[in-house]
């Protein structure tokens, strides 16, 4: 990970997509109604949980998040629709 | 569960938790070989029960992993309805499983579990991993804060079983939430964290293994060219080793049907079991081994966890043909055989992916196509160079597959649009941490997969090569006397119901240039491509004659306008054919088992044959116009 990330805005919330490897974040919401966005739910992308950006895969998506004790992998489509936010002052994930 | 031992039948206990969560090895501890694979009625997850050894009866049922109790497909609907005793009795009480290293996520799960209300214990499992990277877990706070029994096991290496087999004999006892967790994804993940918040003493820090090695293999640059070698690798492996050892199990078989022929002589009974028996055992036999490395090498890629990355690098590109990383695995087995293609695809979580993948798998070309394009190409293709040094033959053999892989993808873009069943799943795949794998559960699995093979596929195939053998035998006729030997047996042949049949469907493929010779070849190859080969050497009798099939192929003349039965645009429009058409009673068969139902493999077969008659009619009229010209 490099360590020259730059975080994400503090008070608005951005796409997950928008992110750098590297960057924290905090889960806003999830935007996709239905089956799909419960999945992500299931997955850990529930409002508050703090996330890390990884790696993007070597052709550039899709890219690898540390979420809830886990490395998930999601498509540049999916990560459009989970919105973030900077962390506060909260602990690392 | 009370009833349970009321009446004597025995304790049923649902084991269930996500993928990664360690559930297979746990079950493999707990079971070992005694699990029984069968299928749930109307879908195509696997039904893995085994029994328990407790000092009371008991049955353990392996649930398909999963994330949610939440059904997005009729698959992960299973659980839900294993769980609710719809079609199975429901189990009596949960384990659930979890990575401990990963408890945030799993408990998300864990708390939908709880609200299942019925007796339900924790197991787990990586406790070793999780004391390796630092973590610290306070056990009986855990089970405090969760109102459920909890063990910790490390399963590949037996740590932590005998404890949990003494817990899984008495579920009556088992401590019970005081309150069910809240359900709403919100509200569990809030719920997780305080169970954490006084359980979890130290959170587990980075696996730096896997940190280290992700570094190299998902390398911008590095990654590609590793993810390319490895698949070289891979493919060189399953060819390379197989290959011999399929010649050296061809040779067998070939010796002992000579041997049965010697000892049975040329009689009914001889050649039913000569010919019919013996050449369907054979025609499954011969592809064990590589089906089996195929097994092994998949199984083993799988364990250590490169199986994902694989996956995460190539999923860019299987997404321009609609379909996703996990497919390319699948797709590359099938180059040597899509039967394991075919049971490969169950990694993929999307059913609507998955069943485009298993739809296209067929087209990938297998080694089965090699005989006959072997035969084709030596006979009618020059051995010449061009450009150097490339040789004409090898050319075309790259051309056609090639042609196959194209197609294949081409093939996915359009049925992904047309067929609309399940509802899509978003992309996920999670990264588990590298493992070592352990030989009992890698050879387990092997195992499984390839007597499940065995027994399936085995069954349908010796019945079609018996049915097939009738229709080559049946009725006999005697030839014309005076006719030597050799030409009897294709004299009997061209009369037999099947040398009828090539007849009449002979004006069906005569558009592509095909003689009753050729279409009785192919009628048979619908049961195995290789079987072309043979039909045609017992057509042409050269075995009889002591002549290269090759070379009677060559000199094969129509008797009515005595020109060559094998025109350059016959051989093509016949190369083509065997591109596209799914000539494989094994590959139907798991396709029926793995869709569990007959709409499938014979869409499949139906639309292939399509494509193949159409692809082959294209060809034929072309290449004949350019003789002509």
């Amino acid at each position: 990970m490099p360590d020259h990330a730059k975080p994400p805005p503090v008070d608005t919330a951005v796409p997950l997509a928008s992110l750098r490897p590297g960057d924290r974040a905090v889960v806003v919401g999830v935007d996709v109604p239905g089956g799909v966005g419960r999945r992500l739910l299931d997955l850990g992308f529930v409002p508050g949980t703090a996330l890390q950006v990884i790696r993007r895969a070597p052709l550039g998506d899709p890219v690898a998040y540390e979420i809830r004790g886990s490395r998930i992998c999601l498509r540049a489509s999916e990560a459009q629709k989970i919105r973030v936010r900077a962390p506060r002052a909260e602990p690392a994930p | 569960m009370s009833a349970a031992v009321e009446t004597g039948a025995p304790l049923r206990l649902g084991l269930l938790g996500s993928p990664n969560s360690g559930k297979t090895t746990l079950f493999n501890a707990l079971t070992g070989l005694r699990a029984r694979v069968g299928n749930y009625p109307g879908v195509t997850v696997e039904r893995r029960e085994g029994t328990l050894e407790l000092d009371r009866p008991a049955v353990i049922i392996d649930l398909p992993g999963t994330y949610s109790l939440d059904p997005l497909s009729p698959d992960e609907g299973l659980v839900a309805r294993v769980l609710a005793g719809e079609i199975a009795p429901a189990p009596d009480a949960l384990v659930a499983v979890a990575d401990a290293c990963s408890l945030e996520r799993s408990l998300l799960f864990v708390a939908q579990l709880l609200r299942q209300d019925r007796p339900t214990c924790l197991v787990l499992t990586m406790a070793d991993e999780l004391a390796a990277r630092g973590g610290h877990l306070d056990l009986p706070q855990l089970e405090a804060a969760l109102g459920i029994p909890v063990v910790a096991v490390v399963g590949h290496k037996g740590r932590g079983i005998g404890q949990l087999r003494e817990l899984l004999a008495r579920p009556e006892s088992w401590s019970r939430p005081p309150l069910p967790p809240p359900e709403a994804a919100a509200d569990r993940a809030a719920w997780a964290d305080s169970v954490l918040s006084s359980a979890l003493r130290k959170r587990p820090g980075v696996h730096r293994i896997s940190e280290a090695l992700d570094r190299v293999f998902l390398h911008p640059v590095l990654g590609s060219a590793i993810f390319a070698l490895v698949m070289l690798v891979f493919f060189q492996l399953i060819f390379r080793w197989a290959i011999p050892a399929m010649n050296l199990l061809d040779q067998a078989l070939g010796a002992a049907s000579a041997a049965a022929r010697a000892a049975l002589g040329s009689g009914l009974v001889g050649d039913f079991l000569v010919d019919g028996v013996l050449a369907g055992v054979g025609a499954v036999v011969v592809f064990l081994p590589q089906i089996g490395l195929l097994f092994a090498v998949l199984y083993l890629l799988e364990d250590v966890g490169y199986m994902a990355r694989a996956a995460f690098v190539i999923d860019r590109v299987m997404g321009h043909a609609g379909l996703e990383g996990r497919a390319f695995v699948a797709l590359l087995s099938s180059y040597a055989c899509a039967v394991p293609g075919i049971m490969a695809t169950r990694s993929i979580p999307s059913p609507r992916d998955r069943l485009v993948t298993i739809l296209v798998a067929p087209l990938m070309t297998c080694s089965a196509r090699l005989p006959v394009y072997a035969l084709l190409i030596a006979a009618f293709v020059p051995a010449v160079s061009v450009l150097g040094g490339l040789g004409v033959q090898g050319l075309v053999l790259l051309a056609l597959y090639v042609m196959g892989a194209l197609a294949a993808l081409l093939a996915a873009m359009l049925l992904r649009k047309l067929l609309v069943r399940g509802e899509t799943l978003p992309f996920t795949l999670e990264l588990p941490p590298y493992r070592l794998p352990t030989l009992r559960v890698w050879s387990l699995q092997v195992w499984g997969s390839l007597w499940s093979f065995l027994r399936r596929a085995g069954s349908i195939i010796l019945v079609a090569s018996i049915v097939l053998w009738f229709l080559l035998s049946f009725p006999r006729v005697e030839a014309p006397s005076g006719l030597p030997e050799a030409e009897a047996r294709s004299y009997a042949l061209e009369h037999s119901l099947a040398g009828r049949a090539g007849h009449a469907l002979a004006p069906v493929f005569e558009p592509l240039g095909f003689d009753w010779k050729i279409t009785l070849g192919l009628l048979a190859s619908f049961a195995a491509r290789e079987v072309m080969v043979s039909t045609l050497a017992q057509i042409y009798a050269t075995e009889q004659q002591g002549r290269p099939l090759r070379e009677a192929l060559r000199d094969d003349v129509d008797p009515v306008s005595g020109r060559p039965v094998f025109t350059p645009a016959t051989v093509a429009s016949l190369l083509v054919f065997f591109v596209f058409a799914l000539q494989c009673l094994s590959t139907l068969a798991v396709m029926r088992r793995e869709t569990n139902s007959w709409r499938w493999p014979a869409f499949a077969l139906g639309y292939l044959f399509a494509l193949a008659y159409t692809a082959s009619f294209a060809t034929y009229t072309l290449v004949s116009a350019l003789g002509r010209s």
